[in-house]
């Protein structure tokens, strides 16, 4: 069960560009800290899979295993794992993460 | 339970030594806080390592009894 909740997550982080965790909807966000997530996210122009943790308990739990990160949401990014919504905070305000995504479409 | 928000900051100071915390709640209700945790050994840590290090010592509570811990992490 958690094996394949691992398999999902991996295939879900490595089949999209962008991914974000979290927990309901980008447009029902069900969480201060999700809905602050995807504001960052919608600000930037960037186009991203949304995952509703609350949906699906496998992997509302792989995930913090998966990343080692005890908390949702999560943003991954070319199948790697950026962080939490902080620190999402913390490189839009720096114009890091802006940089990031420009290297995303740069890649595409 | 929530936790006081001492018990927060020593957790933290006793699993990173060299950290200067500070605590907020944000909402007055012992249950959302602010963590500002600034440790010369962070230097050259990329962020999702400071913030991995700073839950760790929080010992798996990050998440669980403790909900809402928005953290800001620095070297200096």
């Amino acid at each position: 069960m958690i094996d394949d909740a691992n398999a999902r997550i991996d295939a879900l982080v490595k089949s999209n560009p962008v991914v974000l965790f979290m927990k309901g909807s980008p447009l029902f966000p069900q969480c201060g800290f999700s809905s602050r997530a995807t504001a960052i996210l919608q600000h930037l122009g960037v186009e991203f899979e949304s995952v509703d943790v609350l949906q699906d308990q496998g992997i509302r739990q792989g995930i913090k295993a998966y990343s080692d990160w005890p908390t949702i949401p999560q943003l991954y990014v070319n199948g790697e794992f950026v962080g939490g919504s902080d620190i999402m905070m913390e490189m839009y305000e720096s114009g890091e993460l802006a940089q990031l995504f420009e290297g995303t479409k740069a890649a595409s | 339970m929530p936790m006081a928000a001492d018990e927060i900051a020593a957790m933290i100071r006793a699993g990173i030594p060299d950290a200067t915390v500070e605590i907020t709640d944000l909402a007055g209700d012992g249950d959302h806080y602010a963590a500002r945790v600034v440790a010369p050994s962070f230097a050259g840590m990329p962020r999702v390592k400071q913030h991995q290090a700073v839950y760790a010592t929080l010992g798996g509570r990050m998440g669980g009894v403790l909900h809402a811990l928005q953290l800001t992490t620095a070297a200096q």
